[in-house]
């Protein structure tokens, strides 16, 4: 073989219609290097830089180690995650038991009821929750009978993220529980085993990477969140308030560089871990395996049903308050219904313009997301050549997710604000912010455009080339139709983030591009909490139109370009 | 595509390829005269697939060349060669109407509106399937499918056609009729085609020639009648129909020792007492006519009948043959005449010009 091998490499010419593939994929892996790589060097040289942008080496994270007070918020940061984590999983847990195991009755219901995070921004919770048990709160005597003193600090904190975490544990437990093979149940029963015992030997190792999954996002989402203890964690410091105190407070970008790799850590390592876990879960289930469908069972399905109304109001409880003390004239004093915290969020508060430019965000976000995403997933997934480009890009396209919010608006403000940057003119625009949100939310978008791509047949493109149409139009005829649902759900994605998205953004507003989630910092800033709870519930309504409104593209777009898959 | 007399349609000169450190396909030498229909034969992972998909330029080779209709074309992407292929899968875009697929490759040549029409209803013509160009692929069953495929991938008049597997996701009577109507329709039209199968059935009923393929290499080429009789290598032999092997040793030049007997073969050679292998075909050991004194009768006992209809597939021991066990064809009329069951003798005579006879 060897003189075989010595001969020079045969290559194939590139057709120039492929040729253009291979620019729009160097475009985007471009762009991911700009808006994503950049600013994550940028956070790991400043990290070993002086302030004068000296190196420095290991200084700074020898001055966070000799600072008490920090190590105090890494340590605070690290215990009340893993008590939320504590919490939820199980909780979480048991929840998606009821909805996958059971035959209880208003399953969609209780799902939908579960969803309602999600449509918020993270703090909407820690707002609820000081109108429950704040200082004012309507149910502070029963806390404190509790022997909590008060609920700024480390409960309410807990507490909020309980609610705001418990969607993203859920869905992942769901997915982990209804990946069941029936036919291990049945060999089971026939063995006699009891239910006890099917439990731990067969339910619970199917879900244990799914279980692992959970806790390690949990773990990741509460340690990374910073509007909820900056809402409600009074003196009670963090890593993610430690960051912003710093950068934006005391302008000292080193010490927060370093925080903010603290906050990497664990994101990175949840990344890992849950790309083997994924792996592992796919391969467990074959395709001969035969879903499992619960049977009912008076007693057992009462009572994860008595369950599962618990959990949903409590949840609704939440959402509940912060909508009732929206609408409430003076609290707690004068409890009757008013527009005041409204007209004052929006008209004192310029919520007017800051509602705009969410929606500018969210529009943008959705537009320009989705198009990327897709034509990224695409191109990787489906064209040929370039074959350099497409590991690294691979790795960028999945890297969003391991990186928090924060960092990455830490990232952007030392990557961008540099004037040596030939890109800071974006800076303080509208523009920045929607590739920062784009690419904070690119992976989850990634990864629906490639399943959506994956189950296209392989030979389409090859079919194509053989009857020398250029890929483009095979992409516009057959690829993008038979797609749209999956765009439409990437979109609907991108827009309700882009509305209740805090972390990265509160780095990167002016005066100009304020937004509605930022604005409601300020206002509880300002002492304005009803006027914050106002802004909350208007996201929400927001969120909630929007997923109407994509629901209707949905059915729309299904009657479009999906008749084939109906018509018999 | 005018070619010189001679000159053949596709020729591969000394393709390799290798994935890594495996090497998939080793110095193929091929060439294909203008209008005949080739099959790539060999079990799953011969390479053939492969092959196909280097003549598609689907696959780039790592050594060789391939002229097609004497352009050199190695290096050419697809768009730029000239061939129709049929994927196992069919590939037929799931959204697009029966006539839109086959119209596919035709709106791209900026061919007017009703000479597209024309032809696409001309292919439809041609594959059976002229009543429903308005359906989605879904709504027709898989040989129809197949049928489409075939038209979309001939709408553009190549001058090659590449067949993946296109029958093996069909059931079994399906199969056999698309077969035939595959090869009418090349033989129409006169389109050079490549087939790639594992379904010897299919490679000896179809094609002009056939290309047995075995872990990367070509074992032989040749028309069915030469693969199946004159296999070239015990791997053909094997592979193509059912055969005996017996254990022998060469007597003398021109004639094999198996057992007691021995037998006078052509295609036996080499130093005398040289241990062989005699590869046999069941066809070619018969019960009759046998004639008194004929040296290539032998006794054998029956172990087994397994009845396939008109004929049975019966099993025997030969006791001349050391006991070697050999497999025949016998009419059921002729078991039943002679009142054969498992454990009657029987005298079989062996059509010793038929063996092939290959090292051990």
């Amino acid at each position: 073989m060897p003189a075989i091998l010595a001969a020079a490499q045969i290559r194939l010419r590139v057709h120039w219609s492929d040729r253009v593939g291979h620019v729009v994929l160097a475009g985007i892996a471009l762009a991911l290097a700009a808006f994503l790589a950049g600013p994550l060097i940028a956070i790991l040289a400043q990290s070993v830089e002086g302030r004068r942008g000296e190196f420095v080496g290991l200084q700074n994270f020898i001055a966070y180690f000799e600072t008490p007070a920090l190590l105090d918020s890494l340590w605070n940061s690290i215990w009340t995650s893993l008590v939320a984590t504590a919490v939820v999983v199980p909780t979480a847990f048991a929840y998606a038991y009821a909805l996958t195991r059971s035959c209880m009755p208003w399953k969609s219901a209780f799902r939908t009821i579960t969803l309602i995070p999600l449509l918020a921004p993270s703090l909407m919770a820690a707002i609820s929750f000081i109108f429950w048990f704040g200082n004012q709160g309507v149910l502070k005597g029963w806390m404190q009978a509790f022997g909590i003193a008060q609920i700024y600090g480390a409960p309410g904190i807990i507490l909020s993220q309980i609610f705001s975490v418990f969607p993203h544990a859920l869905m992942i437990l769901i997915t982990a529980l209804s990946l069941a093979d029936a036919r291990l149940y049945e060999a089971a029963d026939a063995l006699g085993t009891r239910r006890a015992r099917k439990f731990f030997t067969i339910t619970l190792p199917g879900a244990k990477y799914g279980l692992a999954s959970a806790a390690m996002v949990t773990f990741t989402l509460v340690i990374t969140d910073f509007g909820i203890p900056k809402v409600i964690g009074g003196n009670f410091n963090v890593l993610a308030t430690d960051v912003f105190k710093l950068v934006i407070g005391q302008q000292d970008f080193p010490k927060g560089a370093v925080v903010a790799l603290f906050l990497l850590a664990p994101a990175l390592l949840t990344f890992a871990v849950d790309r083997i876990v994924q792996r592992k879960q796919t391969s467990m289930l074959t395709a001969r395996a035969v879903p499992y469908a619960p049977k009912p069972s008076r007693g057992y399905d009462t009572v994860m049903t008595a369950y599962c109304v618990v959990v949903s109001l409590l949840m609704l409880a939440v959402l509940g308050m912060a909508i009732f003390a929206s609408f409430v004239k003076f609290w707690p004093y004068d409890l009757g219904f008013s527009l005041r915290n409204y007209v004052y969020g929006i008209v004192d508060g310029g919520v007017d313009v800051a509602f705009f430019n969410s929606l500018k965000l969210a529009f943008g976000t959705a537009i320009a997301g989705t198009a990327i995403v897709f034509a990224g997933a695409y191109l990787i997934e489906k064209t040929r050549g370039a074959d350099w480009l497409r590991p690294p890009l691979q790795l960028l396209a999945l890297l969003p997710m391991a990186v928090p919010g924060l960092v990455l608006g830490l990232g952007y403000i030392f990557f961008f604000n540099s004037p040596q940057n030939p890109l800071n003119f974006l800076y303080h625009t509208m523009a920045i912010l929607v590739l920062c949100t784009v690419v904070h939310f690119y992976t989850t978008g990634h990864l629906t455009a490639v399943t959506a791509l994956k189950a296209l047949d392989a030979e389409f493109e090859s079919v194509s080339a053989s009857l020398k149409v250029p890929f483009w139009k095979t992409f516009w005829r057959v690829t993008l139709p038979i797609c749209t649902p999956a765009l439409v759900d990437i979109s609907r994605y991108f827009f309700i983030n882009a509305m209740t998205t805090i972390s990265a953004v509160v780095f990167l507003y002016s005066p100009d591009t304020k937004i509605v989630s930022v604005t409601i910092l300020n206002l509880d800033e300002a002492g304005e909490i009803g006027a914050a709870a106002a802004m909350a519930v208007l996201i929400a309504a927001a969120s909630l139109g929007a997923c109407l409104v994509y629901l209707g593209i949905g059915w729309f777009v299904d009657r479009r370009t999906q008749a084939w898959r109906t018509s018999k | 595509m005018s070619s010189p007399q001679g000159e053949p349609y596709l020729r591969l000169e000394g393709i390799g390829k290798n994935f890594g450190t495996f090497t998939a396909l080793r110095d193929i030498r091929l060439e294909v005269p203008k209008g005949e229909f080739v099959c790539f034969l060999g079990p799953s992972g011969c390479g053939k697939t492969t092959l196909l998909r280097i003549i598609a330029g689907l696959e780039v080779q790592s050594a060789g060349t391939i002229y097609q209709g004497q352009r050199d074309i190695s290096a050419l992407p697809p768009a730029q060669r000239d061939y129709g292929i049929v994927f196992q899968s069919y590939a037929l875009f799931p959204n697009l109407s029966i006539y839109n697929n086959v119209a596919y490759g035709l709106v791209n040549r900026r061919a007017g509106r009703d000479a597209i029409r024309t032809r696409v209803s001309e292919l439809l013509k041609l594959v059976g399937l002229s009543d429903s160009p308005a359906k989605y692929p879904s709504q027709l069953s898989g040989g129809q499918q197949q049928r489409i495929a075939l038209a979309r991938a001939l709408a553009t008049s190549p001058g090659l056609l590449l067949l993946d597997e296109p029958l093996s996701a069909l059931d079994a009577i399906v199969r056999v009729h698309l077969r035939q109507e595959i090869r009418s329709l090349q033989q129409r039209l006169g389109v050079t085609t490549i087939m790639v199968t594992h379904d010897q059935e299919e490679a000896l009923s179809m094609a002009d020639r056939i290309v047995v393929m075995n872990q990367g290499v070509i074992d032989q080429i040749g028309t069915p009648m030469q693969v199946y009789r004159e296999p070239a290598t015990p791997f053909v032999a094997d592979f193509v129909g059912k055969v005996n092997m017996l254990a022998g040793t060469v007597e003398s030049a021109g004639r094999i020792r198996v057992g007691s007997r021995n037998f006078a073969c052509a295609s036996c050679g080499g130093a005398p007492g040289r241990s062989v292998r005699a590869y046999l075909r069941p066809e070619d050991i018969v019960a009759r006519p046998i004639e008194a004194g004929d040296p290539n009768v032998i006794d054998a006992t029956i172990d087994k009948i397994e009845f396939l209809g008109s004929y049975c597939l019966v099993r025997v021991t030969a006791s001349d043959l050391q006991g070697q066990p050999l497999t025949v064809y016998l009419s059921l009329n002729y078991l039943s005449e002679m009142g054969l069951q498992s454990g009657s003798p029987l005298k079989l005579r062996i059509l010793a010009e038929r063996m092939r006879v290959f090292d051990a």
